[in-house]
């Protein structure tokens, strides 16, 4: 069907004035105000100790959570594909658990498990392991909240490459470690980077459920996230700004990643793979499908 | 095109032997993941539903219908509702010009729809806040209001649609638009009659998705809203006063009503996919959700 011109403008017209109004102009607004004086003041307030504080917090959330969730989704997904077992359904469902809790109920069950009163908190209390209001809280919120991006984006890829190389190998003497590291991972690299990603960038802006179990004590327990909403709540406009700009851009620094490793998962698979649909979706072409 | 199978990747029988797993054993590899998942995400929810009922049945139920709380859950549902019904009809335009325009930037717009899945909850808030909050430069201020609640989730939730619709638009077959349109049918006729109801799986997956998002929603919230109970406050922000204020009987209570209406949401989601399309559609669309879920949870999610 060829819309009509008045058709085909006015379906523009809703389109990016919508587009516009919620996406685009805020976003360029919040751009705006952060550099409205130069970059001296975003600068400043990125370097303050406080801030700098957040960041390295942030960078440890990072360094601890997501490789143990690599691991633990690359593994995890070998076993779901590659292992027959009953119960491969039930782990299946549960690894989709994170993504129907609300952050800020990830934040309540830590509480309840790790508080004063709480599952574990008196017995870690005794051994003299703090986890809430402290480091290793957010780092289990931070799991909790990431931990099935690398399953989701590995399985589907270990589905499509199929057995035959590996037993091949198998057949021609490797071990298990020589199969895993020589044919298997480097199949499929790709899907487990994607899922890196999408990980990495889950945890780098996690609020709600850090919230709860840090109490955002300035200087100790703040990551970016709720170092932003600290100091727009105290009517440091300037570090906020600047906080969020700094988390944008690793956004958008993500949806590039995102486009460009789709592509490379698409090209080195031949076509259909689920982490390469974005590729697809963003040039909305139907070249390889 | 009914004949045709799903093409949702085949899923191989998995070898009962065969291939050696790297060093540890299945068995233990299994003991290691299962563990693993207990720790991590089992045993925290198995505390909030311990704690939700640890003063009885009858507590939950007073905890779950107290004024405050019912006031706040049935906010966050009518205004999930109201944002889901916008982003359907505006999502769907969205996805039209995307796939059947050009225009110069396409690209670029288009990647920029995943931006809200890509920006952390409290930096969208802040965005919006700074539009649309008591400085706005438009003169529209609408912070500590209901109808910030529905611009926040708008914009929170504006891919789901656009993003289920797309691939099933990609791939529609274009001779029927074209047969009925030769057949001497008008534009809205054949949108009606052959467009829509193509498009429509997208788009009831797509608010599904988006809706169980929209509930459990906070980050996005907390700046914008001015969070005052009975008027701004939602149950995520509800959940979170309970907390502060040591009930944390109530929250689980409130928590555990959220949790199963976002699960039984995603697992709708899921059947829906499965029954409510067949032929090459199904492999699409269920592709497409899987996508979505993920690419939604980026930013924070639900």
């Amino acid at each position: 069907m060829t819309p009509t011109a008045p058709a085909k403008w006015g379906l523009r017209g809703l389109a990016f004035g919508y587009l516009g109004l919620l996406l685009l102009a805020p976003v360029g607004m919040i751009f705006y105000k952060t550099f409205e004086h130069g970059l001296g003041p975003p600068v400043d307030a990125m370097t303050s100790p406080e801030a700098l504080h957040a960041i390295q917090l942030t960078l440890l959330m990072v360094a601890v959570a997501v490789p143990l969730n690599t691991i633990f989704g690359v593994g995890c997904a070998l076993l779901l594909v590659r292992r027959r077992w009953w119960g491969n359904s039930i782990v299946d469902g549960i690894i989709n658990l994170p993504f129907a809790v609300s952050p800020i109920v990830v934040g309540l069950s830590l509480y309840l498990l790790y508080g004063n009163t709480g599952w574990f908190g008196p017995t870690m209390a005794e051994w003299g392991i703090q986890v809430l209001f402290s480091w290793p809280g957010m780092v289990l919120a931070s799991i909790f909240v990431s931990l099935p991006f690398v399953v989701r984006e590995t399985v589907p890829v270990l589905q499509e490459i199929g057995t035959e190389q590996e037993q091949a190998a198998s057949t021609l003497g490797a071990n298990g470690w020589q199969t895993f590291w020589r044919i298997t991972l480097p199949a499929i690299r790709w899907g487990v980077a994607y899922g890196v990603v999408l990980t990495v960038a889950r945890v780098l802006g996690e609020f709600g459920a850090v919230t709860i179990v840090s109490g955002s004590i300035s200087g100790e327990t703040e990551t970016m996230p709720l170092f932003v909403a600290k100091a727009f709540e105290q009517f440091q406009e300037e570090a906020a700004y600047a906080g969020a700009i700094v988390l944008a851009l690793l956004a958008l620094t993500t949806l590039l990643l995102m486009s460009v490793g789709g592509r490379k998962a698409k090209a080195s698979s031949g076509g259909s793979l689920p982490a390469a649909e974005l590729a697809v979706s963003t040039s909305n072409t139907k070249e390889g499908s | 095109m009914d004949a045709h199978p799903a093409s949702i990747p085949p899923v191989q029988a998995a070898p009962r032997a065969g291939i050696r797993l790297p060093g540890v054993g299945a068995g233990l590899g299994r003991g290691m993941v299962v563990l693993y998942l207990s720790l991590m995400v089992l045993l925290p929810l198995a505390a909030v539903v311990d704690e939700s009922l640890s003063k009885g049945l009858d507590a939950f139920w007073s905890s779950v219908t107290g004024d405050q709380a019912m006031a706040a859950l049935k906010l966050t549902v009518v205004c999930s509702l109201i944002v889901v019904a916008i982003n359907a009809v505006f999502g769907t335009i969205i996805a039209w010009v995307l796939v059947r325009d050009e225009f110069p930037g396409k690209a670029a717009v288009n990647a920029l729809i995943d931006l809200p899945f890509a920006l952390p909850t409290i930096v969208a808030g802040l965005t919006l806040l700074t539009l649309y909050g008591a400085k706005s430069p438009i003169g529209l201020d609408v912070a500590g209001t209901r109808v910030a609640i529905v611009v926040a989730l708008c914009f929170i939730t504006l891919p789901f649609v656009v993003r289920s619709v797309q691939p099933l638009l990609i791939e529609m077959d274009r001779e029927m638009e074209e047969a009925a349109t030769s057949l001497g049918s008008g534009g809205f006729t054949t949108f009606r009659r052959i467009i829509f109801p193509n498009l429509l799986p997208g788009v009831v997956a797509g608010v599904m998705l988006a809706f169980a998002r929209a509930l459990g929603e906070y980050g996005s919230l907390i700046l914008i809203t001015g969070n005052i109970p009975f008027e701004t406050e939602v149950s995520s922000v509800f959940i979170r006063s309970q907390i502060e204020s040591g009930n944390t009987a109530g929250a689980s209570a409130v928590s555990v009503v959220l949790l199963a209406l976002s699960v039984v949401m995603l697992i709708a989601v899921s059947l829906f996919a499965h029954s409510g399309t067949h032929g090459e559609k199904r492999g699409i669309l269920v592709r497409a959700i899987n996508r979505v879920i993920s690419r939604s949870q980026l930013g924070g999610g639900s």
